[in-house]
């Protein structure tokens, strides 16, 4: 993909690393975003198989469903770089338009989450019920909240740029705010695995013996 | 005075510049074809991902496969939709250690209770 890259008019950010601050401080932060998530992945890979009483992960997960669910997520992430690319290119409808149905992509996807939390807790799975329960309503809610959170970003950006309140370079706070939205993406790349993908295969294995 | 202090600063700036090691240098961005191209590459490697976990070999085989694919799928939204690939190294360096201190410590963890020894 030599071929498949186009020139970024980037202003020169006079500060001391020559890179402008607020986007080495979201980069600091997202680091620090790979210790909290690292902690709920390890917790739930920890207590996952050691529930003394059930639903257990087979009993409740709807792989095709969760599989939808995580197509949406991968589609915000391609919206949300087409917002990025119409920024760059100054055109301002155009972005509006990707950064809108990136935020609907994420309702969407919120949406969906809600919908499997009130299944499993009429399947009987609720955060007290055992080990699994607990690891994985705090995992998949915190994830849920990091999504929530960054629908609103999207929405505040639509909003500023209505308002016309959005800088001159109107592609760099939209660059911050999509990194934050692919972090929130790559996160759920490996919650997907990690928590849904890896007990079903288990169970696959274990009903083809 | 003031003045000075500013024509100075501007002056260890532009001297600081050019960067021949991409430390701060950042020309370019992905095109939208590209980023269509590393989208249906997302969702063919998502199907994979679901297709491997329906299969009946070995629990670790499907294991392994799909934390490689994991990977991969990791790999390609961090380089090209976050843009690591094209931005300055130094975003890398903050991100890759806040991910290998996380990665290194949960490890240590998890094998610390026996985990993968399956005890």
């Amino acid at each position: 993909m030599a071929d498949a890259t186009v020139p970024l008019k980037h202003a020169e950010h006079q500060t001391t690393t020559g890179l402008p601050s607020s986007k080495l401080a979201l980069w600091i932060f997202l680091s620090s975003e790979c210790m909290l998530f690292g902690a709920l992945i390890a917790t739930y890979v920890l207590y996952r198989g050691a529930s003394v009483k059930g639903p257990f992960p087979v009993d409740v997960f709807d792989i095709p469903y969760t599989s939808v669910s995580s197509f949406v997520l991968l589609a915000s992430s391609l919206t949300m770089v087409l917002a990025l690319a119409a920024a760059q290119s100054r055109d301002i409808t155009r972005m509006r338009i990707w950064l809108l149905a990136t935020a609907m992509l994420g309702l969407t996807f919120v949406g969906g989450q809600v919908y499997e939390f009130t299944s499993f807790y009429r399947e009987g799975l609720s955060i007290t019920t055992n080990l699994f329960g607990s690891s994985f309503y705090v995992l998949t809610g915190f994830h849920g909240a990091h999504v929530t959170l960054g629908i609103l970003m999207l929405l505040s950006l639509v909003g500023m740029s209505m308002g016309d309140r959005l800088p001159d370079e109107p592609a760099f706070p939209v660059e911050l705010v999509g990194l934050y939205w692919h972090f929130v993406d790559i996160v759920w790349i490996v919650i997907f695995v990690v928590v849904y993908l890896v007990p079903a295969g288990e169970a696959a294995t274990k009903a083809g013996r | 005075m003031m003045g000075e202090h500013e024509t100075q600063l501007q002056e260890e700036l532009a001297a600081r510049q050019p960067d021949p090691h991409g430390e701060v240098a950042h020309s370019e961005h992905p095109s939208t074809k590209a980023y269509i191209r590393i989208g249906m590459i997302l969702a063919a490697l998502t199907a994979i991902e679901v297709a491997v976990s329906y299969s009946s070999y070995s629990a670790r085989l499907i294991t392994a496969a799909l934390l490689c694919l994991m990977f991969l799928k990791f790999l390609l939204v961090v380089l090209w939709f976050m843009h690591l690939k094209f931005d300055s190294r130094r975003y890398s360096r903050f991100f890759v250690m806040g991910l290998a201190g996380a990665l290194t410590l949960y490890v240590i963890v998890l094998m610390t209770f026996g985990v993968f020894s399956g005890n």
